[in-house]
């Protein structure tokens, strides 16, 4: 089938931002494609600017194209303008590389990296004019797969998406494309012989495969329908990331996106230990690229994107063995091109890491983002984020003194335990913020961003009842009350939107239902204040005769089945367990890549091991690593007096 | 080096096919990365947030096409402008290509201020979508420009307002039929103000643009009409000094 280029271009004069949908980024492809390989359709169900960016989807892009039995392709949800024209044209969903209709490929290969784009999935299946239920889908249609961190609890989408992938793609997008390849090459026949073929790959879960049972509201059992199909799915790890530098070539876009830089990933996975973080827990164990590739990768993909700024990724940048040697050397190697910027994303917070900082964004200072994500230092040890007020203080100090005005601050609302003196603990801590901030320059300012929280499955909150709408937003209110007339600005996430996540995050099959309501009623780009409205989502549990409080405020049992039970990302259930009582305990718990093991399961059920350069924590590590914790809780109370001599040490 | 002043030089690009979807904004940040990509230094300005000293001329709206695109740049050290438009082009989208380069003289007027008047090729039809006759087409132009004035609803700062226009108006001619209509060839004036050719069209009567093609841009000075790229040439002399 040809290019639908000359269909679609007369309907891009009358959309806005016509650009999402051209391609031709700089390393994009214009494979060819042979009817002896595999052709994956790899679909960011969001817009472009925000799906183009994605690292894993860029990653797959490449490996499948470097393939001979593979080609792939990119596809972002099109806004409603667009879509409204491609369906009164009769157009369906089509590639940006070479405006390829979704139906001519083999794949639909969905990332799924928040809840909230569960309807645009559906969405994007029905304009790509395949069933949106995976049963009604007959050999013809291309195989729906789905993977990025949301499939560790696949089950509400289980009745769309025929595969889910768990874990790292770099290897099973080979092992899946053989399968594919064999089915293909056999006439493709029946799709349940495929799907039973796939399901028996690592990694892979298939679940039509498995039979779902109640007792009334309650999840019994999840069972295999076949004895070689997996009693439990485990995740997909690579062991060396020395050994996948990719992407090689990442797509430099023609429009600006999110993240719009070189991004150069430093390490996976997080031993920190946050409770709440679901991408800690299920990414484990540590494994740090080596330095010198990490120099390569740098140096080699800003001479071929031309890009003017590098991020250096991962869940914590500054835990990566060395990083101050690796920061000083890009800083002073920039080859002549000058200006290059180097930024950090996800800091710890402590005087270290402004120092790391300060020496990389001598080019562009402009705000310094923390996240200490409770008030008070109880709150902390639930969460198990162990930053001490003076961690924080000592951070925004260095901050302000080395020339930042704005300091923003990340917290999370409606966490265990609980208590509005918890909520009031963020206000305190702002308002200390801006008042050593102003003791450096009279514009300091401080942003509180907060957010509703919401618990995720693979985490010691998994077993947590979510706060309502109602009592979040309580809980912004007076944060908010307590704050006005304060030099400290508030934001917050729309509690509604948090509660219709919670939905998505712990639901189980029955929740399928919702979200195909949810679509028809027009509810697709949830995650965009303009078009999210929760009581599509609530009128949708309603008519399916489901209890909204029962899946998202309700705590569960220790001993009660959940949903994402039967999917592994190698965590003992009994290790989490425990963690959680740990949690209501206020108990802290160390990070294992410094301390001894406290077997979270992966590590020695997967026989792996953390890959980290340096035996020792990094200097002034916070977050359990070296400071004295029976002093969380102490507030400096001359905090003028400190600021003055901290200012005139330096 | 020349104190913090780097080295102008003027260059002349296309923007054609898919890529004219992006914006002015686009197509200066693509600019940036070929020249990094290149390894060819761009003088920046001073101060806290050092920018690269780029400038364009007249805009050119999302989903235009054009063939004389012109930008002015300030490098930070001199070389060989010949080889500018290959290696530039190399780095650059496809559909952007570099057409000619040029060393500027120091202190040459902006592109903003000195083009004057620009040419565009328009295919038309008419305003209910059917495809007109050049005949129909030369009788509605004749008709429009024979009036004294040409009345153009214009979208200025988010509001419609009807102006006289004709004064902008230097030409329209009709070329002939296309598959899509009929070609026009337009010049307008673009000071004090300029205008988009397909508010012109659409102010001939009955008529609707649907492809457009910037072909041509001038300086007019002194009674002559210059090709940017020939107005303000820097000196020879100063070449070889600087050198």
């Amino acid at each position: 089938m040809p290019s639908l280029w000359p269909r679609i271009e007369p309907l891009l004069a009358r959309v806005e931002k016509p650009a999402r949908y051209i391609g031709m980024e700089r390393g994009s492809l214009q494979p060819v494609h042979r009817h002896d390989q595999v052709s994956w359709l790899l679909v960011y169900p969001d817009t472009y600017e925000i799906g183009l960016p994605n690292q894993g989807l860029q990653i797959l892009y490449e490996l499948l194209n470097e393939r001979a039995d593979a080609t792939a392709e990119r596809s972002y949800a099109p806004w409603n303008d667009l879509e409204s024209e491609l369906r009164a044209a009769g157009l369906p969903l089509f590639s940006v590389d070479t405006h390829r209709a979704a139906t001519d490929f083999d794949v639909l290969a969905f990332n799924l990296s928040a809840e909230l784009v569960y309807t645009n999935l559906l969405n994007c299946l029905d304009l790509a004019a395949v069933p949106v239920r995976s049963e009604r889908r007959r050999p013809e249609h291309p195989l729906v797969i789905a993977g990025g961190h949301c499939t560790y609890n696949p089950e509400p989408l289980a009745d769309f998406v025929d595969a889910f992938v768990l874990g790292d793609g770099e290897e099973v997008v080979g092992e899946i494309t053989e399968v594919l390849g064999a089915w293909k090459r056999s006439g493709r026949t029946a799709r349940d012989g495929v799907l039973r073929e796939l399901a028996t790959i690592p990694g892979v879960y298939v679940p039509a495969m498995y039979d779902v049972e109640y007792d009334g509201q309650a999840l019994v059992a999840v069972t295999p329908r076949f004895p070689d199909v997996p009693e439990h799915v485990e995740k997909r790890t690579i062991a060396d990331l020395a050994e996948w530098p990719y992407p090689r070539n990442q797509l430099v876009p023609l429009v600006e996106v999110v993240h719009d830089r070189l991004n150069v990933e430093l390490f996976r996975g997080c031993t920190r230990g946050c409770r709440f973080c679901q991408a800690g827990m299920i990414t484990r164990p540590v494994r740090e690229r080596p330095a010198e590739q990490v120099r390569t990768m740098v140096r080699e993909g800003l001479r071929r994107t031309g890009y003017d700024e590098v991020a250096l990724t991962s869940l914590s940048s500054a835990d990566f063995s060395g990083i101050d040697g690796v920061v000083g050397d890009l800083v002073n190697d920039q080859d002549g091109c000058g200006n290059v910027g180097l930024s950090l994303p996800s800091l710890r917070v402590d005087a270290f890491t402004v120092d790391i900082a300060s020496e990389i964004q001598k080019v562009r200072r402009t705000g310094l983002t923390f996240a200490p994500e409770a008030g008070t230092w109880r709150m902390r040890q639930v969460i198990n984020k162990l930053i001490r007020e003076e961690d924080l203080y000592r951070a925004v100090d260095g901050a302000y003194s080395q020339g930042w005005r704005r300091v923003k601050l990340y917290f999370l609302v409606g966490l265990p335990t609980e208590v509005d003196e918890d909520t009031l603990g963020i206000a305190h801590l702002a308002r200390n913020v801006v008042e050593i901030g102003r003791a450096h320059t009279k514009q300091a300012s401080c942003t509180v961003s907060v957010g509703g929280f919401v618990p995720k499955p693979h985490t010691p909150f998994q077993w947590f009842g979510q706060n309502g709408v109602a009592e979040l937003g309580r809980k912004i209110s007076l944060l908010r009350d307590d704050l006005k007339g304060s030099r400290a600005q508030v934001r917050w996430h729309d509690p509604a939107a948090s509660f219709a996540e919670g939905i998505a995050s712990r639901g189980d099959r029955r929740i399928g239902a919702v979200i195909e309501r949810v679509w028809r009623a027009g509810g697709t780009f949830q995650e965009w204040s303009e078009h999210f409205d929760l009581s599509r989502w609530l009128d949708a549990m309603a008519a399916e005769g489901l209890d909204p409080d029962w899946y998202v405020t309700r705590h569960r049992h220790e001993d009660e089945l959940l949903p994402w039970d039967h999917i592994s990302a190698g965590l003992h259930r009994d290790f989490l367990w425990h963690d959680w009582q740990e949690a209501l305990r206020a108990h802290g718990l160390p990070d294992c890549r410094w301390t001894p093991c406290y077997d979270c399961g992966v590590c020695t059920d997967y026989a792996l091991e953390h890959v980290v350069a340096s035996p020792v924590p990094p200097a002034g590590g916070s977050q359990g690593t070296g400071q004295d914790l029976d002093t969380g809780h102490v507030v400096p109370v001359e905090l003028r007096a400190r600021v003055r001599e901290v200012t005139s040490a330096r | 080096m020349r104190g913090d002043r780097g080295f102008p030089v003027r260059l002349r690009f296309t923007k054609r096919g898919k890529v004219r979807f992006i914006s002015h904004r686009d197509v200066a940040r693509a600019f940036e990365r070929a020249f990094r990509i290149e390894a060819l230094p761009l003088a920046f300005t001073q101060g806290f947030s050092p920018r690269p000293r780029v400038s364009f001329g007249l805009a050119l709206s999302v989903g235009y096409e054009s063939e004389a695109e012109y930008l002015d740049v300030e490098l930070a050290h001199d070389l060989d402008v010949d080889a500018l438009p290959a290696t530039l082009s190399a780095a650059l989208p496809e559909g952007i290509d570099v057409t000619g380069a040029v060393a500027l003289a120091d202190r040459a007027p902006a592109l903003q201020e000195s083009v004057t008047a620009v040419e565009y090729d328009v295919v038309v039809e008419r305003d209910d979508g059917t495809v007109p006759t050049a005949d129909d087409v030369r009788r509605t132009v004749d008709a429009a420009l024979a009036a004294e004035t040409l009345a153009a609803t214009r979208r200025r700062k988010g509001r419609d307002v009807v102006e006289d226009v004709r004064p902008l108006v230097r030409a329209v001619d009709v070329v002939g039929p296309h598959e899509h209509g009929v070609r026009l060839h337009l010049e307008l004036a673009t000071q004090p103000s300029s205008i988009r050719p397909v508010e012109v069209v659409a102010a001939l009567g009955g008529l609707a643009a649907s492809r457009v093609l910037r072909t041509r841009q001038l300086i007019e000075r002194g009674g002559a009409r210059l090709e940017p790229l020939e107005a303000d040439p820097r000196p020879r002399a100063l070449e070889v000094r600087a050198s």
